[in-house]
Order: structure tokens, then C-alpha cells, then sequence
């Protein structure tokens, strides 16, 4: 009554109806919101994000059945009821099979429409303390900012969290945009040491600029020197130095760093007096230190100075498992960082997302999420918002198996069907039943689809 | 006077009902209520299919009716529907100037207190409706949903301390818009 707060969209076409159903809710403490036709259902929807639909079964342009199998594609979570004036057995089995939750013929006792709503909603409201709960249980996923649920990347931050601990200096490996500068600052974070901060770049600066960048100058120094300046290394004093790129570090500057790795003190650039700092160094690099070792390109001692506690990040086509959860997680700060509610992905856009081979790492990921929440109309990004090519299939008279080849022109074609069953059943000219036991098969779709099944009995 | 009761019946309104009623809805709702003669009978709310008047309908056709910035609960004689529902007892619009309340499934043959006694109950539902309150879970506030002539007689006829004290609130809030517009 009026202590439930449950969202529910009434759509019908006639006014009346809709008038007088939206009324007759909200006299029962409803949230209550109407659409006209299935295509401003599902704008509604993709906007507002209504949790339980009331739809009429029979509409002109896209009737109740459709509204029904483009939700449950899209937003399988969402309850939706159908109304209709005519009941058939046919049209009842079909919304049920299709997930409706009930079928209501009209007219309906009020106390049938009222009794089901209040179901519903102490439905919904289970869902949303599971809900609630899977949030919670993704804090035991967490490291700081970063999130997994691969047992590799488990093992990475236990690693990573003991190292924390210590002041050792920690070398971690991993290619462009797994997350390097992520992991070393939660390692600081997780620290405790009261210091700053500290990033710097190797790769970015030419040997003088880093040299005087890493440990300041004196005043004349070199032309242009107006004033003594204080370096990174003095910066971060009681803190953390990020050195990103290790690799890339020339010979000279390869050997200052080892002078101070090992006497926890250095001159600035132009000075004779030794400065002795507290700084704990997690350096970085996404090339193979050992091989450069070998070639003579880097120091060995420094090698060995900076690979105390050495942590290797995987890349992301090595732990796919964890793509739903870091779109969970990237959409949530995406959503705080642009202020607007970004509710997750399709399960088309998670197929398109799933297939794809991340070359950039999380940091792509991010970056095609960002795009998508910014062209994106609604709270859920679907695949077109995503801007990733189609998934490259196997070329035709390649070596592929039949079963490959099939897989990937069912995706191609729920893709170009915007996830929408019917009308890729159609284009693949098989019936839905047969296009669903094959999305199943081939995992095309997220294994939201079991919580999608009827909840009737 | 905030709320205007009219009757809005086929038949000749059944002797005092009307008046009971506004005093009923002036106790239970501390606002002044009074009778006031029909400005003509709703058409076109009969649905010969079902042979029920849509409530709906007769809510639109009071609304454009009614007094500025006054309330009116009418009262019917008709069985009254909402397209998707088998029947309702009355409709209000939630927030708003129009109600009205079917005696049609209310009435009792043998004894016309009880008629009135069940109207006046309805009669505040309905009113507490144009207020802006809810459905409320009290089993004897006025505001419980009655899906039955049983759940009419078994609520009382007045509102639960919660309700009366969301009326309040809303009332004030009306009185402010009032004085400032």
C-alpha cells in the first residue's frame, strides 16, 4: 500500500485505460507512469528504466507481444503483465513462454489486479536486495579501484596487498592500459605511508629533462635554471614514486636511479649536497626487462634493484571472465564522473563486448564505454552505441568448423536485429524457439537469460 | 465550502442520504461540506455492452463542472466500471476536484442505515483520494481498499491517525497555494 514505492508503466493505446489503470495504481501507492504504444514503452523504458510494465496485448503497430520480447531481451529483469480483452489459449501460452509474468483478461476483479501488483513489488524488492547483495559481494572482488573475479587477478592483488606493506620496491608488468598505474596507486593507497603520490613518466621526457624532473636542480644549474627546484624524488618524500616505463630509461639515468635505489640519497641536478629521502618505488614497464637485460639495453643490477616483488597483470583477452564485472564497475564511476544513471549494457552490447579482443586493455574498455554513455539516449547501452566493428567472423571457405561459422553469423545477425529475436529469427528464417535453444548453445547472450524464465508456476 | 456533494443518480435521491453524507465527510474530514444541486446528469458513461457507466467518464464530465478550486464528490445510483476492472465502488482523481461513488453495490434492501452508513465511507475514501492520500493499511481507516461490501463494514468510517495527519499536511499546503496565487 502506501509504504511501496514499485514503478509500474501502463501501456495501452486508449486514453481511457491508461487514465483510468494509471488512477486506480497510484490510489495503491504506485509510482505510476503511461505510454501510448510500444515504441514510446520502450523510449520510456530505455529513459526512465520502469522496473514493472502493464501492457495491452492487443495495439496497432507493435502489439503487446513484441513490447514483451524486445524488454525481455533487453532488460530481462523487468515484470511485465498483459492485458487483453480476448483470451486466447494460443496467446496465453505464447506470453508466458515469451517470460510475461501473468496474462490478465479484461475486465479484471480489483482485488485480482491489486493482490498480483503487491506480489509483484515484494518481487521486485527481493530482486533489488540481491541486488544489493551482489554489490556487495563485488567489494570482495575489489582491490581499491580495481575489480575481478579471476583467480589470476585474486592471486595479483593478495600479491599486491602484502607488498603494500612493506617498502620494497615493486616492478610491475603488463601491457599498455591493464592497469599499472591503477594497481600502483591502490598499492600506495593500501600503503599507509602519509607521503604523496607520485607519477612520472620515463618514456616522455628526453635524459636531461627526466634527470632534472626525477631529482630537481640547483639554482644555475644549466641555462634557463632561475631558481633551485625541487625533484619527484623529493616530492614524494614519505610517499610513493610511480616510475611508468621503465624500460625506456637511457643508460645514464639507468645508473642515478640505482645510486639512489641503493643509498636512498641523491644530489639534484648541479648540486653537491646529498639529500636523503623516504620514498618507496613501484616502478613499471610494458616491455620484457629481462630480454632488454640480455641485449645489454638495460643494467642487470638495476634489473634486479627494481625486481624485488615483481606482479604481472594479465591482459584483458586473458581474463574475460571478469568483462561484466568491470563494465559493472566502469559505468558506475562513468556515471558518477558525468552525473547521469548508467545502468549496464544490453545483452546484445555484452555479446558485441565479450567477442571483442580488448589489443587496449581496460583502459579501451573505458574508453568505448565512455563513448557509448555519451551517445547514448538511454541508462542501458546497446551495441550500436559502442562504435566496436562487427565481430570479424570466419571468412567464408576458410578453415572453420560449421558450428563456427554459424555461431558467428547468429551474433552478426541478432547484432543487426538490435538483440530482437523475432525479427533475427526472421532474417535467419528459423522459429524463435529454435533461434533460442542456439543463442543458449553458443552463449551469445549473458546468463542473465535463466532469471528471465516465467517466475509463474 | 470545500467539498460539494451532489447527486447525480437516475433515480430521485433516497431521502437524507445526501445531507448524512456531507456531514459524515465534515466530522471525518474537518472540512466544510454541503449539498448542492446537480448542474444536469452525465451523458454518454453508459457502456450498453456491460451495462455498467464508466466512472471515468462521469469524472471528466464533473470536472469540467466544478467550482474553481473547490472539491465535489458525486453520488450515483449507476453500477460504475473502469474499462480494465469488473466494477469500483468510485473513482476519484487523486489530487483532484472530481469523485464519485456508486450506492449501486453498496445498498442494503432492509436496512437504509447501513446504505448510508457504507456511502459515507466511501464518500471519505473518495474524498481522502482528491486530498492526495493513498491506500492505507489500517484495518479501520476509511482509506483501506475494499474489494468487497464485506471489507466496507468491517473499516470504519473515519481516517487512521497517519492518514488524518497526511490530510492535514496536504490541506495546509493547499490553504499556502491558495493565499499565494
Amino acid at each position: 500500500m502506501s509504504d511501496h514505492k514499485a514503478r509500474i508503466l501502463v501501456v495501452d493505446d486508449e486514453e481511457i485505460v491508461r487514465e483510468s489503470l494509471a488512477g486506480w495504481l497510484a490510489k495503491d501507492g504506485y509510482s505510476v507512469g503511461t505510454a501510448a504504444d510500444g515504441p514510446a514503452a520502450l523510449e520510456a523504458l530505455r529513459a526512465e528504466g520502469w522496473p514493472i510494465l502493464v501492457v495491452d496485448l492487443k495495439m496497432p503497430g507493435m502489439d503487446g507481444l513484441e513490447v514483451l520480447e524486445r524488454v525481455k531481451a533487453d532488460r530481462p529483469e523487468t515484470t511485465v503483465v498483459l492485458m487483453t480483452a480476448y483470451a486466447t489459449v494460443d496467446t496465453a501460452v505464447k506470453a508466458m513462454k515469451h517470460g510475461a509474468y501473468d496474462y490478465l483478461i479484461k475486465p479484471f476483479d480489483p482485488e485480482e489486479l491489486s493482490l498480483m501488483m503487491a506480489k509483484i513489488a515484494e518481487q521486485q524488492s527481493v530482486l533489488r536486495e540481491n541486488a544489493l547483495l551482489r554489490r556487495a559481494l563485488k567489494r570482495e572482488y575489489r582491490f581499491r579501484d580495481l575489480v575481478t573475479r579471476s583467480r589470476g587477478m585474486q592471486s595479483v592483488f593478495d600479491l599486491a596487498r602484502t607488498a603494500a606493506r612493506t617498502s620494497s620496491t615493486i616492478l610491475i608488468f603488463g601491457e599498455s592500459g591493464t592497469g599499472k598505474e591503477v594497481l600502483a596507486r591502490a598499492i600506495h593507497a593500501e600503503s599507509g605511508r602519509r607521503g604523496p603520490f607520485v607519477a612520472v613518466s620515463c618514456a616522455a621526457l628526453t635524459e636531461t629533462l627526466l634527470e632534472s624532473e626525477l631529482f630537481g636542480y640547483e639554482k644555475g644549474a644549466f641555462t634557463g635554471a632561475g631558481a633551485r627546484t625541487r625533484g619527484k624524488f623529493e616530492a614524494a618524500d614519505r610517499g610513493t614514486l610511480f616510475l611508468d616505463e621503465i624500460g625506456d630509461v637511457s643508460p645514464k639515468l639507468q645508473m642515478d636511479l640505482l645510486r639512489v635505489l641503493e643509498e636512498r640519497r641523491f644530489c639534484r641536478v648541479g648540486g653537491t649536497d646529498p639529500i636523503a629521502v623516504d620514498v618507496r618505488v613501484v616502478a613499471a614497464t610494458n616491455r620484457n626487462l629481462r630480454e632488454a637485460v640480455r641485449e645489454g639495453r638495460f643494467r642487470e643490477d638495476l634489473y634486479y634493484r627494481l625486481n624485488v616483488i615483481p606482479i604481472t597483470l594479465p591482459p584483458l583477452r586473458e581474463r574475460k571472465e571478469d568483462i561484466p564485472l568491470l563494465v559493472d564497475h566502469l559505468l558506475e564511476v562513468l556515471g558518477s564522473e558525468m552525473g547521469r544513471r548508467l545502468e549496464g549494457v544490453s545483452a546484445a552490447a555484452m555479446t558485441r563486448i565479450t567477442a571483442h579482443d580488448w589489443p587496449g586493455n581496460v583502459r579501451e574498455l573505458r574508453n568505448v564505454l565512455e563513448r557509448a554513455a555519451v551517445v547514448s539516449s538511454g541508462p542501458i547501452l546497446q551495441p550500436g552505441d559502442l562504435g566496436l566493428d562487427a565481430e570479424p567472423g570466419p571468412v567464408p571457405g576458410a578453415a572453420a568448423s560449421l558450428e563456427d561459422v554459424e555461431r558467428h553469423h547468429i551474433a552478426a545477425v541478432l547484432d543487426s536485429a538490435s538483440g530482437n529475436v523475432s525479427r533475427a529469427a526472421r532474417i535467419l528464417d528459423i522459429d524463435r524457439v529454435t533461434l533460442y535453444h542456439k543463442i543458449a548453445k553458443y552463449g551469445l547472450r549473458r546468463d542473465r537469460t535463466a532469471e528471465a524464465e516465467p517466475m509463474k508456476k | 465550502m470545500e467539498i460539494a456533494v451532489t447527486w447525480i443518480g437516475e433515480s430521485p435521491e433516497p431521502d437524507g442520504l445526501l445531507r448524512a453524507t456531507a456531514t459524515h465527510l465534515q466530522r471525518a474530514l474537518g472540512a466544510s461540506a454541503a449539498v448542492v444541486p446537480a448542474a444536469g446528469r452525465p451523458s454518454g458513461a453508459l457502456d450498453p455492452r456491460r451495462r455498467q457507466h464508466s466512472s471515468t467518464a462521469i469524472l471528466r464530465w464533473l470536472q469540467a463542472r466544478v467550482e474553481a478550486a473547490g472539491k465535489v464528490v458525486a453520488v450515483t445510483d449507476a453500477d460504475l466500471f473502469i474499462p480494465v476492472l469488473t466494477f469500483v465502488y468510485g473513482e476519484a482523481q487523486l489530487g483532484g476536484p472530481a469523485a464519485v461513488v456508486s450506492i449501486a453495490r453498496l445498498r442494503d434492501a432492509r436496512a437504509a442505515a447501513l446504505t448510508a452508513s457504507r456511502l459515507a465511507k466511501e464518500a471519505v475514501h473518495e474524498a481522502g483520494h482528491l486530498f492526495g492520500l493513498v491506500h492505507c493499511g489500517e484495518e479501520r481507516c476509511a482509506m483501506r481498499r475494499s474489494a468487497s461490501v464485506h471489507d466496507v463494514d468491517v473499516k470504519g468510517g473515519l481516517l487512521c491517525a497517519g492518514c488524518r495527519l497526511r490530510l492535514d499536511e496536504a490541506r495546509a499546503a493547499g490553504g499556502a497555494t491558495e493565499e499565494a496565487t
